[in-house]
């Protein structure tokens, strides 16, 4: 027990080195873009006098190392400094905007978790039957569709067509449930389709791993039912596998929601860091960029955790 | 046999191997093809619909959509071809050559990678496009850095494995040097289930750059790949507009086609899980 955790601790240690390592990256590679904040915030018309007043205002004349770790000081007690395009606090305008996208987030797993559990033992437990080769082809082809495609057609059918939903997605504090379900109901429906076949493969994989142990065919030849095997005796060594599998799949929706808050106008902070680009605003890009890559070494810690924890030969 | 893992020649890989030589024979002479100049104005109604005069329909300008489809998929498929041949081909060479090194250097190497690994792919794209215009080049680049550690990753698995083989330790103990094993006696050996690798990360590479260029930050005008073409039209979603959806059918065609051919083709190579 003591040794698991030792292990767990290096794990974490090392996922907080990773994330250390990631912030100088992106950092380093925000700080160098020619012509720097002042100058931006000032525009081209300001005097030289008055660009360099505001880059030592802002700190911008002191060496690179040491605006990191100013900067990485700020992060780490909550103040990740000014937002250039609109002078607030960036960390105002994330604490507005992250609720929203956990909101989203969460409301993806909790359809999209079961629903890829189901499939996913479903396939594995008809593996080679015909509903396994037409769930396969769907889930395959469907990791391949762009979220906007998915996006699109969503919005043809339901809010074009049919006028079930509105195509603006955003739903009021004080919406009523109905409300509520119709602004989420096409943001999520986009996001769940890929994570729900990403995460069906990796679950039939798991659970199709186990029952091609000798352990499981003993099971069979002594007459126990195809459920019975699956259930009882595959799935609580596949739980280890299918945990990692549904951390690894929700790392994806990182990525997909980004699109789908661009898509649907969803004030989250995807959406928020789309714009950062846009406007070149550094400060709340490099705030966002952490948010996202501290997000993703959580799930792959998690994931990584559930391997360790359910498979003692990975323990040495 | 309830648990058999084998499935017969499928029809589902014939179907993707139909759209992965139609869409290269589209990125060769496509814009050969295209019925109009791909800037040219064709019509005065913006938005018409699939069939009459112009195939796909016009777009938010009037202009021919299949035209801007023929000539967008070069920009698509040949910027895809190149970037994942840059990160297959670097992952690749640094995998063998971590495997071949002394364990310090590919303890190094290894962990480097680990590092670059943990940023999401489309994060680490914004940030660049953030800090360096978007180019073509950037994101050439961008895709080169992004997908190396994942190649590099498998490569260098694939190769640890090989190396341990009784006939490199034969050629080990002919005294070979490190180049010769790699080459000659590792690589060898390693093609195909790379070549497969190759596939999907192409897949992944494709989704990437349409999904920046929807965002407007990928592939910049004059110049328009499928993704663009979506992003441009998107004013037309609420009245169904063909020119919204034939791109993104486009691309979808393209990436589902690879995947359906290299799920038929290949054996067991594990997928490169966690993609973001």
């Amino acid at each position: 027990m003591n040794q698991l955790l030792l292990l767990l601790g290096k794990r974490i240690g090392a996922a907080l080195l990773t994330l250390l390592l990631v912030s100088a990256v992106v950092f380093f590679i925000s700080s160098l873009l020619p012509g720097d904040a002042a100058q931006a915030m000032l525009g081209q018309s300001a005097t030289p006098e008055a660009v360099a007043a505001l880059r030592s205002a802002l700190g911008l004349d002191q060496p690179g190392h040491i605006r990191y770790v100013h900067w990485l000081g700020g992060l780490l007690t909550g103040d990740p400094g000014i937002s250039l395009a609109n002078d607030m606090p960036v960390a105002e305008l994330v604490a507005t905007r992250l609720p929203k996208s956990l909101v989203l987030a969460g409301i993806t797993t909790l359809v999209a978790v079961p629903l890829a559990l189901f499939l996913g033992i479903y396939a594995a437990m008809h593996s080679g039957s015909r509903t396994d080769r037409v769930l396969s082809t769907l889930t395959l082809c469907m990791v391949a569709v762009p979220e906007f495609l998915l996006a699109t057609v969503a919005v043809l059918v339901f809010a074009v067509k049919l006028r079930w939903f509105s195509a603006l997605s955003y739903a009021p504090p004080d919406a009523s449930l109905g409300e509520f379900l119709s602004a989420y109901a096409m943001p999520v429906m986009t996001l769940c389709l890929v994570l729900v076949a990403q995460m069906a493969r990796m679950t039939r994989a798991a659970v199709i791993d186990q029952l091609n142990q000798p352990y499981v065919e003993m099971a069979v030849l002594k007459g126990a039912s195809l459920g019975r095997v699956v259930l009882r005796h595959a799935l609580p060594n596949a739980i280890g596998p299918i945990a990692n599998a549904v951390a690894l799949g929700l790392s994806y929706l990182l990525g997909g929601v980004i699109i789908v808050e661009v898509i649907f106008n969803y004030p989250g902070v995807a959406s928020l860091m789309v714009d950062a680009v846009t406007n070149r605003d550094m400060p709340l890009l490099q705030a966002c960029a952490m948010i996202f890559c501290a997000a993703y070494l959580v799930l792959v810690l998690f994931a990584d955790i559930c391997a360790i924890v359910s498979n003692p030969k990975l323990r040495s | 046999m309830p648990f058999n893992l084998t499935r017969p020649p499928s029809a589902t890989g014939l179907i993707g191997l139909a759209l992965v030589l139609f869409w290269l024979f589209v990125a060769l002479f496509g814009s050969l093809l295209a019925p109009h100049p791909v800037g040219e104005i064709v019509a005065y109604d913006v938005f018409e619909p699939t069939g009459g005069a112009y195939l796909l329909g016009t777009d938010y300008l009037g202009r021919d959509v299949l035209s801007r489809i023929l000539h967008g998929a070069r920009f698509t498929i040949g910027l895809a071809l190149v970037a994942a041949l840059l990160a297959g081909l670097t992952g690749t060479a640094l995998g063998l050559f971590a495997a071949v090194s002394p364990r310090w250097l590919d303890e190094t190497l290894s962990r480097f990678m680990d590092a670059l690994i943990s940023i999401p792919s489309k994060i680490f794209a914004l940030v660049m496009i953030a800090a360096f215009d978007s180019s073509a080049l950037l994101l050439l680049l961008i895709i080169g850095i992004a997908y190396t550690p994942g190649c590099y990753r498998i490569a260098r698995s694939l190769a640890v494995n090989l190396n341990a083989m009784e006939f490199v330790l034969v050629a080990r103990a002919r005294g070979e040097g490190r180049l010769y094993l790699a080459w000659v006696e590792v690589l060898p050996n390693m093609i195909h289930p790379m070549l497969a690798d190759f596939g999907l990360r192409f897949v992944y590479v494709v989704l990437l750059l349409s999904s920046l260029s929807f965002l407007g930050l990928g592939v910049q005008p004059p110049d328009a790949d499928l993704g663009s073409l979506v992003r441009e039209n998107i004013s037309g979603l609420a009245e169904g507009a063909p020119a919204v959806l034939m791109p993104a059918l486009a691309i979808a065609t393209i990436t589902i086609g690879v995947n359906l051919l290299i799920d038929s083709l290949r054996g067991k190579i594990r997928h490169a899980a966690g993609e973001v």
